[in-house]
């Protein structure tokens, strides 16, 4: 069994026009037994970049306090948030330090950075970055995410329409992995708000 | 006083949960799989300089993750490095020693050299003793020449006309070995480059979609970024899935109003403050 398995997880971020989404199962399980149905594994940083972590529970809740720690110290210093680009490069840092005694989770990172413009990125659990200008995938359903987006994916989307892509593409790809499901949260971030909502699943 | 652990770390590695991870191993818990770069790299020396290739998959086991990814890395502007192997490991390395050359240009005020890069980039390798696991193709022209080499994992590396690395290299080298010469022109090197790449491409299971080129030569440089595209995407539809809005079921909605920027004159800017709403299923939003 892989360390990844352990508590399943399945993530998902999309681009559209000026605006992205970010959706993630909302099951916590030890093994083959379901512990919670309301995980929450999307984290703000700041307004407008969020950070999804699959993978062992333990270590994204630990990744996401040293990120928030270091994401505070840089806005004391700078007196701004980051962006998106620069937490990135942040975040991969953090992973490869551990290179040999690496943290078990994989990032899927979701923000709007100068004039609106959407940016997404993912990395393996050793900080490798993937750039991608349509849709980045994670956790244990991540095969079937990759299906489901390559085939729903259109670029341009506005906002209703990406939620609709994106909250399809998760529930599809879920209903086909045991370890994750039991609901979904989709965030959808445009210039102007931030909506976010719980979605209806089979919850088996 | 303060313990070694409450310090901020210097950089390098840091090795805190490799106990855990010896444990987990221990009660068999298998390791997951790292992003790996597949990959085929190539270099030729031709009459003006270096011309690099690498094909642009990058797998996470037997899955595609990336099906555009940058393989060619800058070192300076006038040396650039392909990378196969694992992926977190070729990108740390070739960017750490990018900003160690940087710092030598700003301490000498000279153009970076070939050997310079090389040599930072096999010690560092071979004092992890294989463990970081980058094979690299390095190329540039410097004030001595249009140089090659490769770096192997291990810390070992050669210099040679022509060379290649990856899970593909032997399709490409059959390639380059029957049909390479020296005394090559620009166009001729970038064909043949092509052909190899190509060659790995259709031939090796970890190499696939596109061709990326880069041509260095004295005093410039050329990134061909998707020189060639043989793999196109021919069978989407061209209408798309379209949902209707309204086909996803949702239970609880929030909706943030992120500050809304007034003008008041042309000089000043109020920011009004958020507002929040909590909309469930059935009531009206009142928005005022």
């Amino acid at each position: 069994m892989s360390i990844f398995e352990y508590n399943g997880s399945a993530l998902v971020a999309m681009v559209g026009k000026n605006c992205f989404a970010i959706a993630s199962d909302r099951r916590l399980g030890v093994q083959l037994q379901t512990v919670a149905t309301d995980f929450q594994r999307v984290f703000k940083i700041h307004d407008r970049l969020y950070i999804g972590l699959s993978g062992l529970a333990t270590d994204a809740q630990t990744m996401y306090q040293k990120l928030v720690f270091r994401h505070k110290l840089y806005q004391l210093r700078e007196e701004r948030d980051m962006k998106p680009q620069t937490f990135a490069s942040l975040v991969s840092a953090l992973l490869y330090e551990k290179r040999f005694g690496p943290f078990f989770c994989q990032p899927v990172i979701a923000g709007l950075g100068d004039n609106d413009e959407p940016f997404i990125c993912t990395m393996d659990c050793l900080g490798a970055k993937e750039l991608a200008k349509d849709f980045v995938v994670s956790g244990t359903a991540s095969e079937s995410l990759y299906g489901a987006c390559e085939s729903m994916y259109k670029p341009d989307m506005e906002p209703e329409e990406l939620f609709e892509t994106i909250s399809q593409a998760l529930l599809s790809s879920v209903d086909r992995d045991c370890l994750s499901g039991w609901g979904g949260y989709v965030l959808l971030v445009t210039p102007t708000e931030v909506q976010e909502k719980i979605l209806k699943g089979r919850m088996d | 006083m303060v313990k070694m652990t409450d310090l901020p770390t210097k950089g390098g590695f840091s090795f805190d949960l490799c106990t855990r991870n010896q444990m987990l191993l221990d009660k068999g818990v298998q390791m997951p799989p790292f992003r790996k770069t597949g990959t085929t790299i190539v270099g030729l020396v031709f009459q003006d300089g270096v011309v690099l290739g690498a094909d642009t998959r990058a797998t996470e086991g037997p899955i595609v993750a990336d099906k555009n990814c940058e393989k060619i890395h800058f070192m300076a502007p006038n040396i650039y490095c392909c990378g196969a192997g694992t992926a977190a490991d070729t990108e740390a390395v070739t960017d750490m020693v990018s900003s160690q050359l940087q710092l030598h240009r700003y301490a000498t005020g000279r153009e970076s050299r070939v050997v310079t890069a090389l040599t930072l980039l096999k010690s560092h390798l071979f004092s992890y003793q294989g463990h970081v696991s980058a094979a690299l193709v390095l190329g540039g022209v410097d004030v001595t020449g249009p140089h090659l080499q490769t770096v192997y994992p291990h810390g070992s590396t050669d210099t040679l006309p022509f060379a290649t690395m990856g899970s593909g290299s032997l399709a490409a080298m059959s390639v380059f070995e029957s049909k390479y010469r020296e005394g090559l022109t620009r166009e001729e090197g970038i064909e043949l480059v092509a052909e190899a790449i190509c060659a790995g491409i259709f031939n090796d299971l970890g190499s696939g979609s596109n061709v990326d080129v880069c041509v260095i030569t004295k005093g410039q440089t050329e990134y061909l970024r998707n020189y060639q595209l043989p793999n196109p995407r021919t069978y989407i539809s061209s209408k798309g899935y379209s949902f209707v809005k309204g086909q996803t079921v949702f239970l609880e909605q929030l909706l943030l109003l992120v500050s809304k920027l007034v003008h008041v004159e042309a000089i000043f800017q109020l920011r009004v403050d958020e507002w929040q709403y909590r909309i469930n299923w059935g009531l009206v939003p009142c928005l005022c």
